[in-house]
C-alpha cells in the first residue's frame, strides 16, 4: 500500500510538493495527465523512503494529495 | 507484530471533492482547505453561512459544502452583517480578495470591524486584480509591473500599498487581526493555526476577527508557480509582515 497517493487527475501539475518534500521524493511526470498537465509522481521504492509528514499535502493548493502512515498493531 | 496504514491527512469534509477552477499554482486552494479544516474542527459546517465576494473567490459556493450568500462587489461585510444580525446563532464568514476588500470594499470593511460585527473575515491579498486581468490593487506593492501599471507602480502616483491586516486592529470593535502566508508547510501549518483562532473568537462571541492571507497568482504575475511562490517569501513578506496584530482575549 502506497504512502502518497495522488489523484492524478485532480493534479495540476504546480510542482509546490516537489519543493515541499524534505526528501525531495516527489517529481513531475513526463507523461500528460486528462487535464493536459504534467502530474507530480512518487516511484514505488520513494514511497518507502517516505516518512509521511504530510508537508507534500498540506502545500498542495488542489487537495490532490492523501496521506498514510505506517502504525504497528500489536 | 504486524504494520498496517492508517490515514494521517485527507480531504476535509467541508470542502466539495470537485476540480476547482483556480491557475495551476493559486493558493485560493489551499485557503480554502484550511477555511474548510476549521469548520471541520470546530463542527459549525451545518450552521455555516458564508459570504463569497467578488473575484477568483466567488466561486466559493461551488468549493465549500456550505449555505453561501454572493454579495456584490466589495460589500461582503456589509452582507454579512445583515446575516449575522438576522441569525445570530450562524457562523458567519466572508472570503474576500484584496481588489474586492481593499478597494471598493473599503468602506463596508472598515465600517464592519469597526461596529464589532460578529463575524470572520478571510482576506486573501495576492497584490492584483485576479479574475479581471492582474491590474494594479491598493495592495499591489511598489514597482511593481501589472496590467495597469506597466512601468511598476510608481508611488508617487499611486501611494502605497495598504496593510489592511495592522489598520483594522486599530479599530476598536475588532478584536483579532492578524496576517499569514502559505508560502511553505511550516507557514501553511501556522495559518491554520491562525484561522482556527480567528474562528474560535466569532464561536465563542467575542466580535470581529480578522485574517489576511498572502497567497500567489503566477497567472497574473506571469510567473511559473514554484517562482510565484517564491516571490511571497522574497517580496511580500518583507512588506507585509507576518504577525498577530490583535488579539484582545490574549491580554
Amino acid at each position: 500500500m502506497p504512502k502518497v497517493v495522488i489523484d492524478e487527475l485532480r493534479c495540476k501539475g504546480c510542482g509546490l510538493c516537489t519543493t515541499a518534500c524534505p526528501y525531495g521524493l516527489i517529481r513531475m511526470s513526463d507523461k500528460l495527465n486528462r487535464q493536459g498537465f504534467l502530474p507530480a509522481v512518487i516511484s514505488d521504492e520513494d514511497q518507502e523512503k517516505c516518512v509521511s509528514c504530510a508537508m507534500c499535502a498540506r502545500i498542495c493548493p488542489d487537495v490532490a494529495i492523501t496521506i498514510f502512515k505506517k502504525v504497528n498493531i500489536a | 507484530m504486524s504494520s498496517a496504514l492508517q490515514q494521517v491527512f485527507a480531504h476535509p469534509v467541508s470542502l466539495k471533492d470537485v476540480q476547482t477552477h483556480f491557475c495551476p499554482g493559486c493558493q485560493h486552494g489551499t485557503i480554502h482547505r484550511l477555511v474548510a479544516e476549521a469548520m471541520d474542527h470546530f463542527g459549525v459546517q451545518e450552521k455555516t453561512i458564508g459570504v463569497a465576494s467578488v473575484g477568483c473567490s466567488v466561486f466559493l459556493y461551488g468549493y465549500f459544502d456550505i449555505d453561501v450568500v454572493e454579495a456584490p462587489h466589495g460589500r461582503a461585510p456589509a452582507v454579512a452583517t445583515g446575516v449575522k444580525r438576522a441569525c445570530p446563532d450562524k457562523f458567519v464568514f466572508t472570503y474576500q480578495g484584496d481588489g474586492d476588500l481593499a478597494a471598493i470594499g473599503t468602506s463596508e470593511i472598515i465600517h464592519a470591524a469597526n461596529r464589532g460585527e460578529g463575524m470572520t473575515v478571510i482576506f486573501v491579498n495576492n497584490t492584483t486584480y485576479g479574475m479581471t486581468g492582474g491590474q494594479m490593487a491598493p495592495t499591489t506593492l511598489p514597482s511593481q509591473k501589472t496590467s495597469t501599471s506597466p512601468y511598476g507602480r510608481n508611488v508617487a502616483n499611486d501611494g502605497y500599498p495598504i496593510r489592511m491586516a495592522e489598520l483594522l486592529a486599530q479599530l476598536e470593535g475588532v478584536t483579532y487581526s492578524a496576517r499569514v502566508a502559505v508560502n511553505t508547510p511550516k507557514n501553511v501549518v501556522q495559518a491554520g493555526r491562525v484561522i482556527k483562532q480567528a474562528f474560535e473568537t466569532q464561536i465563542q462571541g467575542r466580535g470581529f476577527s480578522f485574517v489576511e492571507v498572502l497567497s500567489a497568482c503566477p497567472t497574473n504575475w506571469g510567473m511559473d508557480p514554484l517562482k510565484a511562490n517564491a516571490r511571497i517569501g522574497e517580496e511580500m513578506i518583507p512588506y507585509f509582515p507576518l504577525a498577530t496584530f490583535k488579539d484582545t482575549s490574549a491580554a
